[in-house]
């Protein structure tokens, strides 16, 4: 469902990915590995569509169609979901009135019938309590004093009300003590199914203790250096970076 | 997305961007174009006014002549020729109307146009209108409802043949006939607006509310409000505005003077979209407004909410003067400044009883090409012991052409007032908008979004049924701002 080929990456003229190919099917959970600066992040932003990161060369192919001539809104109608490292804060936005507006810009692009408040405010609360969201946190501002493991889970609850076609995870560990790691990891475990593909990047093995990958990637200088099952990850944990990250890239 | 794609897409969003732009064809009745004393004899005349007020707006007429127009706002347009427009315009209608049926029916498709339903659907809603058309109220609905309350809602022109006693005990006591350039010329060519009393001890049973509207080409809006609430009376007051698109610039003075007496409580709302101008800064608004309520009495309270996305240019301080002991004063402003507009708006709080208190939050928008200044002023007199003050100055900028200014000055001369003031200046980030976008809300609904987030202490203070449509207007007002 997600084909990417020889893709070159450039931010702020500067190139970061340089030739990356990676390729998912449906229901496949993936992880990215990699040190810093390796360009994870450039990966799930590429893929998002943010706004100054230019594709060079190579191509991104979504569910047939072309995913670099997309709109960044378009995407997300379309299923592509990134969780992100560092979630935003919107003051005076609450987090419900946030989560309506965009299950219902999303709803309007497919040509669905819009949700009132009182369907949208039932459905959170369905999926809000496995991931412990209270019925405070959706009063408050979105992420607003939030803490790190309260951002997270709200990304995978939205995860959850979207239902993405292509989730997207840039390093949902980062910042969590291990209660909170898990409780995220079994929410995101909750979300896997046949027809949803998972691109889990993560600098750091733990994670993936926890959302076992079907393939692990290794990227380094921007390319993808090694492929293996999840043992790869454990034998990254244990040797670290440098041992598979040999020849200059 | 291409600048030009950009471009063409803006364009055609602002050929349907105002909907309001449209005119209605009823024959005018005007005044002799220019401004003599023969104009306000003319105006006083067609009122069919006594003697006295036409001595007022005379009065008023002199003095303007030895004014001078004032220029410390952070505003420039092209200099103003009185003489080369018309004071008065009025649909022409012989004989008075008794009732809806007997309206000119193109008036009240105007009406439904706007979106102002004359109706029982608008009495469900718990509103009554007094809907201006130009310069004549032409319909007074639910008068019987407020009758019974013993309240007068009604066009000031027939306050002051009904209530002439009321009306000239308070008719400029808070904005004296001298008091600005633009309030004089209001004081001696106003052509209507409201009068509104509420008896002691009433409390007012619905929202009142008025829409204006300016019509006729070239002609200047001098409306005139003067709202009194008796002792421990309450009434809340909603004004609305919008206008059709014009090419030439039209003048709008408005006065609104608001009088609390002991115990009373007077909550003022406004929501402001006259036509802005185009996106190239030809034509619109100029909005000169004097607003000002008086805390006479003691423990009296006066409230002021504005939600300003229109005009080419604002230039108006709502006030309050905290004249009674313990009474309160409040503002709350959202200011909203796209293309070339210019927007100079704020609040005078002027201490002078005690333990009183005034609370100011100020939302200021930047966007496009446009200045955006809030300026206000607290002053806490001599004997205002106990005095205190919140402000809240807040500005957001849309761009890297906009400009945001603050410019409070604070006076204190009683050592034991209390007067904090806060200021913040942010712009729209990138990451915000990125996190929208992603989430599948579009440009457009992202910046109206955040925006309303940063308006939301200020939205929060309009009546139900207005912020709905404040809600909207901040964003329609924004559309195309990013990108």
């Amino acid at each position: 469902m997600l084909e990417i080929k020889n893709l070159h990456v450039a931010v702020g003229g500067k190139e970061i990915l340089k030739g990356l190919t990676l390729s998912i099917g449906e229901g496949e959970v993936h992880a990215i590995m990699g040190p810093n600066g390796s360009g994870k992040s450039t990966l799930s932003y590429v893929l998002a569509g943010r706004e100054g990161y230019e594709i060079t060369q190579g191509s991104i192919s979504y569910r047939g169609g072309d995913l670099a001539t997309m709109k960044t809104e378009d995407r997300a109608a379309k299923g592509v979901f990134l969780a992100m490292q560092y979630p935003v804060e919107i003051p005076g936005v609450t987090t419900l009135t946030f989560l309506k507006t965009a299950l219902n810009a999303q709803r309007r692009a497919r040509g669905d019938s819009e949700l009132d408040a009182m369907s949208v405010l039932k459905l959170v609360r369905q999926r809000a309590t496995a991931l412990q969201v209270t019925e405070e946190m959706l009063k408050r501002a979105l992420n607003v004093g939030f803490s790190g493991g309260e951002k997270k889970r709200l990304e995978i609850l939205q995860m959850s009300l979207f239902e993405p076609k292509l989730a997207i995870l840039d390093e949902t560990d980062s910042g969590l003590d291990i209660d909170a790691l898990k409780l995220v990891a079994e929410g995101v475990n909750a979300l896997r199914a046949p027809e949803r593909a998972m691109l889990v990047i993560t600098h750091y093995q733990r994670l993936l203790n926890y959302i076992v990958p079907d393939r692990v990637h290794v990227l380094a200088g921007g390319r993808i250096v090694a492929e293996g099952g999840k043992e790869l990850a454990h034998e990254l944990e244990a040797k670290g970076y440098a041992h598979i990250v040999k020849e200059p890239a | 997305m291409s600048a030009a794609a950009d471009t063409k897409e803006q364009v055609a969003a602002l050929g349907e961007k105002y909907k309001y732009g449209f005119v209605t064809d009823i024959e005018m009745e005007r005044a002799p174009k220019g401004l003599s004393e023969e104009t306000v004899r003319y105006i006083s005349a067609k009122k069919g006014e006594p003697e006295w007020m036409l001595d007022w707006r005379l009065g008023a007429f002199r003095r303007w002549n030895e004014m001078t127009e004032p220029n410390w706002a952070r505003v420039h347009y092209p200099k103003i020729d009185y003489q080369n427009a018309y004071y008065y315009a009025a649909p022409k209608a012989p004989e008075k109307k008794l009732s809806l049926n007997e309206v000119d029916p193109k008036l009240l498709e105007t009406y439904a146009k706007l979106g102002i339903p004359l109706s029982e659907q608008k009495m469900l809603a718990g509103v009554a209108v007094d809907a201006v058309f130009d310069s004549v109220s032409v319909a007074t609905t639910f008068k019987a409802k407020l009758n019974e309350a013993g309240v007068i809602f009604c066009p000031i022109s027939e306050a002051i043949r009904d209530y002439p006693d009321m009306v000239r005990k308070y008719l400029g006591t808070v904005v004296p006939v001298s008091d600005n350039f633009f309030a004089t010329l209001n004081s001696a060519v106003f052509s209507d607006g409201t009068f509104v009393y509420v008896p002691k001890g009433v409390r007012c049973p619905m929202e009142l509310s008025t829409y204006f509207r300016i019509n006729a080409s070239n002609t200047g809006q001098f409306e005139r409000t003067l709202i009194i609430a008796d002792e421990g009376s309450y009434v809340s007051y909603l004004e609305g505005c919008t206008a059709p698109m014009r090419d030439e610039n039209q003048l709008h003075a408005a006065v609104v003077e608001l009088v609390a007496l002991e115990g009373a409580e007077i909550k003022y709302s406004t929501v402001q979209n006259w036509y802005p101008g185009d996106e190239n800064g030809k034509g619109g608004i100029y909005n000169f407004v004097t607003k000002r309520g008086d805390c006479r009495g003691a423990r009296s309270k006066i409230s002021w909410t504005q939600v300003e996305t229109g005009s080419a240019i604002t230039w108006k301080y709502p006030s309050c003067i905290l004249r009674g002991d313990d009474t309160v004063g409040e503002f709350y402003s959202i200011a909203i400044a796209n293309h070339y507009q210019q927007a100079d708006t704020g609040t005078k709080m002027i201490h002078l009883g005690k333990n009183t208190r005034s609370r100011i939050i100020s939302k200021g928008i930047s966007a496009g090409k446009a200045q955006n200044t809030y300026r206000g002023l607290v002053s806490v007199h001599p004997k205002a012991v106990n005095a205190r003050n919140y402000t809240q100055c807040d500005s957001l900028l849309i761009g890297g052409k906009c400009g945001a200014h603050t410019v409070p000055y604070i006076e204190s001369r009683n050592p034991s007032a209390r007067i904090e003031h806060e200021a913040t200046t942010s712009k729209i980030a990138e990451d915000q908008l990125f996190y929208c976008l992603q989430r599948g809300i579009s440009q457009d609904e992202a910046v109206s979004l955040i925006v309303n987030g940063f308006c939301r202490e200020v939205l929060q203070q309009l009546p139900m049924e207005f912020a709905v449509e404040a809600q909207k207007l901040v964003g329609i007002s924004l559309e195309g701002s990013v990108g």
